[in-house]
């Protein structure tokens, strides 16, 4: 049974913060298939597509055909864990800080043997389940974890190295005005945040459910306006220091292309505060962040996009809400590898359309603020980096993956619900 | 895989002669190339020769980059006309001796020069392990960075429960090899090692602690590989090369290591040689854990496969004892110079079987059996060989 990890203790101003050591990320490029697959949580593994040998390690070739073709499969995760050890030394100073440090051998029931960190609950010589997951470089590892959940599970050390778990974090959401904002207040209380700050623009004008923000348990409203610097700045400089998870909330949503709105209103308004607030926020926040990476249980964890899944294929009848999609998007992308030498994930949570006033004329399935906020917090509980919330986004990555340009095609049928 | 029927050509007429082991430093400031030497010229002046008469070369070094075998011609001032370069670790002193010892036999080259050797600076052995190897680097590195001691901990504990085997068991041969190390001036440890002692150390990756593990040091090692009927004419001490074998990632299918590349072989070693094992007057195993010492009393054909524990248990595996083994102390207690590692049983084994080893010596020893072990290319060694060599003995 894994020990609870208990409120950390109020931070000593006098003590240096940590500086985040990496594990080795040094990959083959084959290797990193499996870190696009641990990006969305998937165990997959290289099955050749001639003879249908599993390989692992990740390889260019099949080690019993010499086939080429390797495409990355879903495995079956079980297996039973054949050898341990308990790592108590380590050349790679990441380790070194974090031992005792227990890794195995499982052999999987598909097949061949993995090297993997093991979680304290797995029983020695039993049956474990392999999950795929990003480790602090960024990298895809594999992860042995006990069959069923065990008590505090959650908190095991190692897990938590590759996990972004909001219990005692404290997490900044960005617009309390959103829609979205109650439910994610809501859903990080209940994961055991232990403040959840809730930037408020325009606090001067009221708005239908503040006091019900205002009655969540640990919530902190403050004032945050994404598209003024002074003030993404003036906040940083009161909380950017113990913000462990921020939840970029902020959106600008109109419908429209680029003909039937005749200007550029929107269109700047959107740029304005989907893809400047998120540089605003980034350049007030992400440094403070990055250099709290190993600072502790309550450690700099995560920065959370909420994004358009149309960030990836232009839906016209939203198209210049879009093209300021994809514009965060790419820029999440810059965001990642800047954050990266902190070891402080950046999770994209992509949805197709939120049920929201401005996605009111369009067709169901639309995705609740409820269902978005409980995909947010059990992603970071999972370690997620990429997440596709509801039918709509998921059919459509589906589909970009299957070709990006027949997508387009279909993309501008697409009924905008007469928006 | 078939098992081969044809008969291997033997080695009539070629011989190892010149053992040369440069005393082992935990650090250097030196480099591989400055090691390299310090042992190619022991060896070429414990037979009389000047670098103008080699004429084949075989090199093994980890850290010689961005030199390899044709840089070190340059530097050193060689010209052979046979040249080597042995990537394989632990396996390469057999593997450099089969080679070298062909192209002899075929006339290619007179006199082979085989010498293994690494410098160890004080950060050199962190950034070789981060980069062994490809699979190393995607597959072990990222797991807790443990190196080989967290890979033969895996390996350890899956024979510790496969076979029952207990730490004791793996403590009687590094204490065994400690006390033979004491008679070897060279090795870099110089303290008596009890049981209890060995029991109680600090555990390194469990189930492995302290003395299971090798220390990395610098040095290096040669021999001369040459025609007899020279070695004869120069008056040199020699050891003939009764049979060798080497194999490359052998029973991949085994979801675990439990055995070395030496099973599949080892009948046609003991055929070759027509030796068996009790012919041996001592063995030399590649030790940089003792597991590995144990699956090769096993594979090798001492004792059947999981009966390695009960074998410790009955022998003594000291010099004066009845299974004499790794009687220099071994990589565990005489120090792990890098590829130099594959090296030193087989170095040391052409000492006790010309009667060259000084206070090592096996009494009477004549008849060795050598075997290599290299590369943790991801979770298992890869490479195995071994060989039977005899002499005059004292």
């Amino acid at each position: 049974m894994t020990d609870a990890i208990l409120p950390p203790p109020k931070k000593d101003p006098q003590k240096r913060t940590r500086t985040q050591t990496l594990p080795s990320g040094l990959r083959s490029r084959a290797a990193l298939g499996l870190t696009a697959a641990a990006a969305e949580g998937r165990f997959m593994l290289q099955v050749c597509g001639e003879c249908g040998a599993l390989q692992y390690p990740p390889r260019d070739a099949c080690s019993t055909c010499l086939s080429t073709e390797l495409p990355w499969r879903d495995i079956d995760p079980a297996g039973k864990l054949i050898a341990e050890t308990t790592v108590r030394t380590s050349t790679n100073t990441y380790f070194r800080e974090r031992t005792p440090w227990r890794v195995g051998t499982v052999r999987l029931d598909a097949g061949p043997s993995v090297m993997c960190h093991v979680h304290g609950d797995a029983p020695r010589g039993g049956r474990v389940r392999i999950i795929n997951r990003l480790d602090k470089s960024g990298q895809g590892v594999l992860y042995a974890l006990p069959p069923e959940g065990t008590p505090n599970m959650e908190d095991d050390p190692q897990l938590r190295e590759i996990t972004a778990d909001p219990k005692f974090r404290r997490v900044l959401i960005t617009d309390a005005r959103s829609e979205n904002a109650v439910a994610l207040a809501e859903a990080f209380a209940k994961a055991g945040a232990s403040i959840i700050f809730i930037g408020e623009p325009e606090g001067w004008r009221p708005y239908p459910h503040r006091a019900a923000l205002d009655a969540i348990p640990n919530v902190q409203i403050v004032p945050l306006d994404v598209t003024d610097t002074a003030s993404v700045a003036e906040l940083a400089g009161e909380i950017g220091g113990k913000t462990d998870i921020l939840v970029n909330n902020a959106r600008f949503v109109r419908p429209g292309g680029i003909m039937d709105r005749g200007d550029t209103v929107f269109a700047r308004d959107e740029m304005e505060v989907n893809y400047l607030g998120l540089i605003r926020l980034a350049q007030s926040f992400g440094p403070a962040m990055r250099g709290r990476g190993a600072d502790g249980d309550n450690s700099a964890a995560a920065w959370v996009n909420i994004l358009s899944v149309y960030a990836y294929s232009n839906m016209p009848a939203f198209g210049a809400f879009s093209a300021s999609s994809a514009a965060a998007y790419s820029l999440s992308q810059c965001l990642r590898a800047e954050m990266r030498p902190g070891g402080v994930r950046v999770m994209n949570v992509y949805t197709g359309p939120t049920d929201d006033a401005w996605h009111q004329p369009l067709p169901p399935p639309k995705v609740a603020p409820a269902a978005l906020a409980r995909s947010i917090v059990s992603s970071l509980k999972d370690g997620l980096e990429d997440v596709f919330v509801g039918d709509v986004a998921k059919d459509l990555i589906e589909r970009w993956r299957a070709g990006a340009k027949v997508l387009e095609r279909e993309m501008s049928e697409t009924d905008g619900g007469g928006a | 895989m078939a098992v081969r029927t044809s008969r291997r050509m033997g080695y009539e007429g070629v011989v190892l002669a010149a053992p040369a082991t440069t005393p082992y430093q935990r650090f250097s400031k030196e480099t591989a190339h400055w090691w390299i030497a310090r042992a190619l010229r022991q060896s070429l002046q414990s037979a009389g020769l000047s670098p103008r008469d080699v004429d084949g070369f075989s090199v093994a070094s980890f850290t010689l980059f961005p030199d390899t075998a044709v840089g070190l011609t340059q530097h050193l001032g060689l010209t052979p006309r046979w040249l080597d370069h042995i990537p394989m670790g632990g396996a390469s002193g057999v593997v450099a001796l089969r080679r070298a010892a062909r192209a002899v036999q075929a006339g290619d080259a007179d006199i082979v020069a085989c010498v293994a050797g690494d410098t160890n600076h004080v950060d050199s052995f962190r950034r070789m392990l981060s980069s062994f190897s490809r699979f190393a680097q995607d597959a072990s590195y990222p797991y807790g960075a443990g190196g080989p001691n967290a890979c033969f901990a895996l390996l350890t504990d899956h024979y510790m429960s496969a076979y029952g085997a207990t730490r004791e068991d793996f403590g009687r041969i590094c204490v065994a090899q400690r006390d033979n190390a004491l008679k070897n001036p060279h090795a870099v440890m110089k303290k008596p090692l009890t049981m209890d002692q060995y029991l109680s150390a600090r555990m390194i990756s469990d189930p492995i602690a302290l003395f299971d593990c090798v220390m990395p040091v610098s040095g290096a090692e040669a021999f001369l590989v040459m025609r007899e009927e020279d070695a004869r004419a120069a008056g040199l001490p020699h050891a003939h090369i009764r049979g060798s074998i080497e194999r490359h990632n052998a029973f991949p299918e085994d979801p675990i290591q439990m055995r070395g590349g030496w099973a599949m072989d080892i009948d046609e070693l003991y055929a070759m040689a027509d030796a068996k094992p009790d012919d041996m007057d001592l063995l030399q195993t590649y030790d940089d854990y003792p597991v590995i010492s144990m699956m090769q009393f096993e594979d090798l054909g001492f004792c059947g496969k999981g009966e390695g524990p009960a074998f410790v248990r009955e022998r003594d595996l000291t010099i004066a004892g009845d299974f004499p083994h790794n009687t220099s102390g071994g990589q565990l207690s005489a120090g792990q110079a890098g590829a130099a590692g594959g090296f030193i049983g087989l170095v040391e084994a052409i000492r006790q079987v010309t009667g060259a080893a000084g206070p090592t010596q096996v009494e009477g020893a004549t008849t060795a059996m050598v075997s290599g072990f290299g590369m943790i290319n991801y979770d298992r060694g890869v490479c195995s060989s071994a060989a039977i060599i005899s002499g005059a003995g004292t």
